[in-house]
């Protein structure tokens, strides 16, 4: 076995991301499956490549930078249209912080 | 007029002689689009609103003599991982069954601004991850040509309207072969071009250094045509292009003689016998038509599924972090706390093969594990670049096989993701390479289901990717 169903429940809540039982299992089994593929990468000796971080960039270090000036973005209503929960100009949460 | 047959050229012309006006062509265009919908469940949502909108104003600069723009009246469907201001974008999810976007993707304002007209969002696999279009939170598609079976995916909805003729032209998004492969399951044209060469300011992230914008079409010249206007340098996205965009028609109906055309021996394992046969019949064509056949190597592409799937990974479980439960219209009713509000909202919100990434992506990121994983992967990246960069020191242009099989039956391979992922093989070498490639028709199997052929050529070479296309269409590669 390459990962356990503990070791799922520890990814799962590493990614914020609510797992029931049977799918607590069916993952591990298959992420197993895809981790076990993944190994093939072992076969391969990868001293002194350089990894690809960028893809492609054909342009000057600055260029995508623009000149500093106020341009309009989304404002405040059009942000929150599709908040679950508003109320005065902000995003509703939960409350997180007794007093 | 056959409103399923329709070319940007045939459009053009029957505007130009006043054979119909673009209103008229808009409302049989949505009339017809939505009789034939039940069949596939390609769209999603149809937009006739705004499509109106955009042939009025088409019919508005005719009137007045002004040039209508490349794209004028042509009905579209766009994929629904591309952001509609004002209209419905759900990525084939039910975390964004409600999300109505504030803002256009750049893609598609340059398209309306050419005249095009936007029929409506097509379905694809939720967030563009999968190859069948099975995991649609609104239900699978069906491929046009044969309809037990899937139009592949993650553009499978793009595809299919293609080939049904409910559009003339569509726009998908390929991160490891979403739009090559269902073009060639439902005998279409798809084109990804080179990483940046269109812009993704408006294209829902899935895995950044790998998505990609791109057309689909029923011939070579009208995805040379959408892909010229969406194509150049965007200043909302920073990763897009500077490089000019070449005059795509330019390439068109020139001869090939003297090209180098490369067969990379590594894409002619796993292959299906009778998709075998047409692609070599393909390369037989080529040879006819004055190509000089070079056999090659390209020796990590074995390696490229496993490097793919922990990059695409990674990268998702990061751009996916964003559903959270406070910005995208979901969340869990069940939440009370904070925390509980993330987790739920993610677990309800999210179908198999999103937490199936989500979860290897974290796993591969998490702490003790990014060396041996993601680094590795984007050394091997590395290596699968430097194949491609060797090889066309060689050859002008590759050609290999876009899927080791074609079509096959909805739920065929559903509970296997490795089989699913292999299903791949051909198309995720291009993206990790960044490199312009594209699936055009190449015949069909003796059951009728069609077969691709896949062009690559070098970064920002889609004009030599395009001449070649075009000369095999021409000398008959289509129908072979």
């Amino acid at each position: 076995m390459k990962i356990t169903e503990q070791e799922v429940k520890y990814v799962a809540d590493l990614a914020n991301l609510q797992l029931s039982a049977e799918e607590t299992s069916r993952m591990a089994h298959d992420l197993d499956g895809i981790l076990s593929h993944i190994d093939k990468l072992n076969e391969l000796d990868v001293t002194g490549v350089e990894p690809m971080a960028q893809v492609l960039y054909d342009a000057g270090e600055t260029d995508t930078l623009r000149e500093d000036v106020i341009e309009p973005s989304l404002d405040n209503q059009a942000a929150l249209a599709n908040a679950p929960l508003s109320g005065a100009g902000q995003f509703k949460v939960p409350k997180i912080i007794e007093r | 007029m056959d409103i399923a047959k329709l070319t940007i050229a045939g459009i053009q012309e029957g505007l130009r002689t006043r054979q119909f006006s673009a209103a008229e062509l808009t409302e049989e265009a949505l009339a017809f689009a939505r009789g034939e919908n039940p069949k596939t469940n390609a769209y999603l949502t149809f937009s006739e609103e705004r499509a109106r909108q955009s042939a009025a104003a088409v019919d508005e600069k005719l009137s007045r003599g002004e040039t209508p723009g490349a794209l004028a009246g042509v009905p579209i469907a766009v994929k629904d991982v591309i952001v509609t201001k004002g209209l419905r974008t759900t990525c084939g999810s039910r975390m964004l069954e409600h999300f109505i976007p504030p803002y256009d993707a750049t893609a598609v304002q340059r398209l309306e601004a050419a005249g095009g007209v936007i029929l409506g969002k097509a379905n694809c696999d939720e967030f563009a991850m999968g190859s069948s279009n099975e995991n649609s939170a609104y239900g699978p598609v069906r491929n046009p040509v044969a309809l037990d079976r899937v139009p592949g995916g993650s553009s499978g909805g793009s595809a299919a309207v293609v080939a049904q003729g409910t559009a003339v032209v569509s726009l998908g998004s390929d991160t490891g072969g979403s739009i090559r492969q269902p073009a060639s399951f439902c005998g279409v044209v798809g084109v990804t071009p080179t990483y940046g060469r269109v812009s993704r300011y408006g294209l829902v992230a899935f895995a950044s250094s790998l998505d990609h914008i791109g057309p689909f079409a029923r011939n070579v010249e009208d995805a040379a045509v959408l892909l010229q206007t969406i194509a150049g340098r965007d200043p909302k996205d920073a990763t897009s292009a500077f490089a000019p965009v070449a005059d795509y028609r330019e390439s068109l109906g020139k001869d090939v003689r003297g090209l180098r055309v490369g067969l990379p021996k590594e894409y002619f394992a796993h292959l299906d016998s009778e998709s075998g046969d047409q692609i070599h019949k393909g390369v037989e064509l080529l040879k006819r038509q004055g190509c000089e056949i070079v056999d090659i190597s390209l020796p990590h592409t074995d390696y490229a599924v496993a490097c793919y799937y922990i990059i695409c990974t990674a990268e998702a479980s990061a751009n996916l972090a964003r559903y959270d439960g406070v910005r995208y219209t979901k969340r869990s009713a069940q939440a009370k706390t904070l925390q509980d509000m993330y987790r739920m909202t993610r677990g309800e919100g999210f179908g198999a093969e999103c937490k199936r990434r989500i979860m290897l992506g974290t796993y591969v990121l998490s702490s003790g594990y990014y060396d041996a994983y993601y680094l590795k992967a984007q050394k091997v990246r590395s290596l699968i670049a430097r194949d491609f960069q060797q090889a066309f020191t060689q050859v002008d242009a590759l050609v290999t096989p876009v899927s080791p099989f074609p079509a096959f039956k909805l739920g065929e391979k559903l509970d296997d993701p490795i089989q699913m992922y292999l299903s791949d093989i051909y198309t995720i070498t291009g993206d990790l390479a960044g490199i312009p490639c594209m699936s055009v028709p190449c015949g069909s199997t003796a059951e009728g289901l069609p077969v691709g052929l896949q062009i690559l050529t070098r970064h920002f070479d889609e004009s030599g990717m395009f001449r070649l296309a075009s000369a095999f269409e021409q000398a008959g590669g289509f129908t072979l």
